[in-house]
Parts: structure tokens; sequence; C-alpha cells
């Protein structure tokens, strides 16, 4: 993988972003969420050999925060796209 | 040795016995461990010595090996950075040590020393905390200084023109290089001699569970039938515990290293720079092996990147300006599971029978000895020995981390 498709700037080189980790949604009410349940989003992960979702961070470009599905046993980028908060 | 190449040399040419044998895939197996690495034989070897458990499979998707047994640059230490990580890795480097008699296979474990170089004050802090922790578990560690380092290895520049200057170095003398293939090719062959069956091209599909108990394992040549399996799969190991609905903290990344054409004899210590995210040692061979830091994104892809060799070529050149005119020969990738902590996962799952080794991230060849030899006693005794409870899987959620961030490896 070589360019990567920043939503804001197009098709830019890889080494412009940062990589961001496999995506996980955030537990909804803090204050109802038990202790396995919030190490299950700060560190488990199904690291999947084929389609991950993740973000990105294009840190030495416009700054936004997106996120992008790649084959990662081949690197193929299937699509890039805005995050976009589904329950506010 | 010799009076086995004299032998030899009475043997009409023949081919020498195998170091391992073929078998047919048995219905059942009281053990089966998955993944043929350095770590997964050591199991089988001392479960078998050990124990007295011989009906273990090893289960290899390619040849044995073939991961990160066979990818990493070859260095044993233990000098790093918390007393459960110390514990643990020292007892690994007296393994190795012993290793070449116990395997009766010249494993050419070389202990020439281990300098990490210190180039800020942080830096000088964080080695001075690590020669603490060291000492203290009775490893041998202590900081040295530019002057010691330039006699210790002449062709570094120690001098204050590079970009990052040379303030100190951690030495830790009992560290070194070894030759990685012989480690597998030992324990197998001594697993072999036992009893172990290895089932090379033999790949894991499906693991069977019922009522939360591990009763089966599917594989590309058949159904096994077994209580206890040992994911030893490091790199892969999501994907092998993604089979019994188990999540782990792991994010796969792929490790660059690469070797130069072989060169006369001039290092003959391990060097290694945080701050310039690189290592380097000489082999016997003359060869300079060469690694740095992680890729700059997750990835099951063993390809090298120019990015890589450009990076890691600046950075040994401020280290030894000397080497400018030498050619890389080879790059090659591994991949490297990395926990949040960067110490390892060890013991038991919520699933009954399905045990994990895994989060071997960067560090994982110089535990082989060890990590074998401590889940051979766990799988044996059913209780896990007090050198890896620290890594146990529940830590996470109980909020107990091992943070060895700080001396697992290079650049993080």
């Amino acid at each position: 993988m070589l360019l990567l498709t920043c939503p804001n700037c197009g098709d830019r080189n890889v080494s412009e972003f940062r990589f961001g980790g496999e995506y996980g949604p955030r537990p909804k009410d803090p204050s109802a969420t038990s202790d396995a349940e919030w190490a299950n989003y700060l560190y488990m992960r199904h690291n999947v050999m084929g389609a991950q979702t993740e973000w990105w961070h294009h840190s030495d470009g416009c700054g936004l925060w997106f996120l992008a599905e790649r084959y990662t046993r081949t690197n193929e980028v299937i699509k890039t796209f805005p995050y976009v908060k589904r329950d506010a | 040795m010799s009076i086995q190449l004299i032998r030899q040399a009475f043997n009409g040419n023949r081919p020498p016995p195998k170091m391992w044998r073929s078998h047919e895939l048995k219905e059942y197996y009281d053990v089966v461990i998955i993944g043929g690495g350095a770590h997964g034989l050591a199991c089988a070897y001392y479960l078998a010595k050990e124990h007295g458990i011989t009906d273990v499979a090893v289960l290899e998707k390619s040849y044995i090996g073939a991961g990160g047994s066979g990818r990493n640059t070859a260095i044993i230490r233990s000098n790093y950075l918390t007393s459960e990580g110390v514990r643990f890795y020292n007892q690994s480097v007296k393994l190795y040590e012993q290793l070449s008699d116990e395997l009766n296979f010249n494993v050419m474990f070389s202990q020439r020393g281990h300098l990490t170089l210190a180039h800020t004050d942080g830096g000088v802090n964080t080695m001075r905390r690590r020669a603490e922790v060291n000492q203290i578990e009775g490893v041998d560690s202590r900081l040295i200084f530019p002057d010691d380092i330039k006699s210790l290895c002449p062709y570094l520049d120690v001098s204050d023109h590079p970009r990052y200057p040379i303030l100190a170095a951690l030495y830790h003398p009992p560290g070194g290089i070894i030759r990685h293939d012989a480690v597998v090719w030992g324990y197998a062959h001594q697993a072999d001699v036992r009893g172990v069956h290895i089932h090379q091209n033999t790949e894991v599909t499906g693991i069977k569970v019922q009522d939360g108990k591990v009763t089966g394992v599917e594989t590309t040549r058949g159904h096994i039938k077994t209580g206890t399996v040992l994911n030893a799969t490091a790199g892969w190991a999501s994907t092998i515990t993604a089979m019994v609905g188990v999540k782990l903290p792991l994010t796969t990344i792929p490790l660059q290293a690469c070797v130069t054409e072989p060169l006369k004899p001039f290092l003959d210590v391990v060097v290694v720079s945080g701050s310039l995210h690189v290592y380097i040692s000489q082999t016997d061979r003359g060869e300079l092996v060469m690694g740095a830091s992680v890729d700059p994104f997750s990835s099951y892809s063993m390809a090298g990147s120019l990015a890589f060799l450009e990076g890691i070529a600046g950075h040994v050149l401020e280290l030894f300006p000397s080497l400018s005119h030498v050619r890389i020969l080879r790059q090659w990738a591994g991949i490297c599971e990395m926990p949040p902590d960067y110490s390892p996962i060890m013991g038991f799952t919520p699933v009954n029978g399905f045990l994990i080794d895994v989060g071997w991230g960067t560090y994982g060849f110089k535990a082989s000895p060890i990590a074998g030899k401590t889940l051979a006693e766990l799988i044996a005794t059913g209780k896990p020995p007090i050198l890896i409870v620290p890594f146990r899987l529940s830590r996470f959620e109980e909020n107990d981390l091992v943070g060895e961030k700080g001396a697992a490896a290079v650049g993080h």
C-alpha cells in the first residue's frame, strides 16, 4: 500500500498518515459499563486476517481522523470514508 | 560431532538419517500443539522429557520454523525493565546456555555481550533503572560510558558529532546471538525421538468446543480428537483463538530485518539503539544482521518495503559511518502480535482445555525454552508456574498489566 485516499484531500502518500488501530464502538454509558466491558473496549481486538475497519489520521495533512476498510492480508484498501457518529 | 563426520565419510555418501519423521495423523492425541515454531516444539519436548506426556501432536501449517522462529534476528538477552520480565527471561537465558548439551545439537549460542545505547538524558535514566532492576534479580547488567563503549566496539561513532550522540549504554555481558534454525531443529529432533508427532503442512481450520470444553481440532488433513490444545502461533494467534470465540488484546504488525554482504569480523557485540530504532549484530559468516521497529500499520502481509531499507540504512550509518559502502544482501519481514503492555500472554482462557502462548510481539524467540518448559508444566499439572502467573490473560480485566515497553523492543 503506497497511497491512501483522504476523504478531504484525495490520494496521498501513505507516509502522510498515522494508523489509528482497529475500529471498535465506544461504550455508550460509561457509568453503566462494567470492568469487563471497559477491558474489552480498551484492549481486546478482533485482529482479523481479512477485511478490517480501522482508524487513520491524516497527521501530515488536513488532520482528519477517518475510517478505512482494508484487507490485512494483502493491504488492499477497499474504501475510506469519514466517521459519522452513529447515535449522538 | 566429529565422530559423526568420520562415520559419515565411510557411509557411502548416503544422506544422514532424518532429524524428525513424518506420520499419519492419529485419531486422538492427549495434547495438540498448534504452531511448529521454537515455542511449540520446546513445549512438546519438555512435555515428553519432564512429564512423560508423549502422545503429543505439533501441527504446523507450513514447515517447522517458518514463522517468527526463522525470521527473528536471533538476539538473546534478559535485561528487561520489570522484575517479572527479568526473572522470566533470565531463566530463558540459563536454559539457552545449556541447550547445546541438552539437545545434543550445536545451537551456536555466542554470549558476546549486548549494548543498548542511550542518546538522551531520558534514555540514560531508563538504562540506569533497568540496570538496577537487573542487578536485583541477579542479572549481569550495568551502565557504561563512551570510553568503555569505544573499547568494546571500536567502529561505533561515540563522538559528539552525530545528531544523536551516544551518552551511555546498558551493557549486558550474557546477551548474544544464536542460530535460530538450530534451536527449532534441535527441539524437533529431541521431541521426535521421544515419540512426539510433528505434522508439517497441516493447517488448523477449526476447533471443536462442547459445553465450554475443547473436544477436537479440524485440520486440512482430517479431524483429531483431544482434550487439550495449546495455541503457540504467535503472529497468527488471533485467527486461531477466534475459532473458539475468544478475543485477545493483540494487533498483528510486520517487523522487517535485513542482512548485508559478509565482512571481516569487526563487531563482536550486539548493538541496540532505541532512539534510532535499530539493532545490529555480526553473524559467524560475517554478515551484519540488522532489524528495526515494527511497521507503521497492522498487517498479516510479509512483504518488505523500501521505506524500511532507507530508514534503517540511515540509522545504521549514524552509528557506524564506516559501513557506507556495504551492500544489503536481502531483506525480509515476519509478523508480530503486539499486546498493549509489550508482555506475553500465557496460560488459561475462558475455554476449558484451550491454552494460549501468545502476544510474543518482538521478543518471542528469546523466550522459547522457558515458555516451552513452563507451559509443559502447566499442561501436565494444571497449575500455572509462578514464573508465568503475571502473564495471564485475565490481567487486562484486572488492570494488572506488566509494562515492558521501555525494554521489550525499539522505537514504539
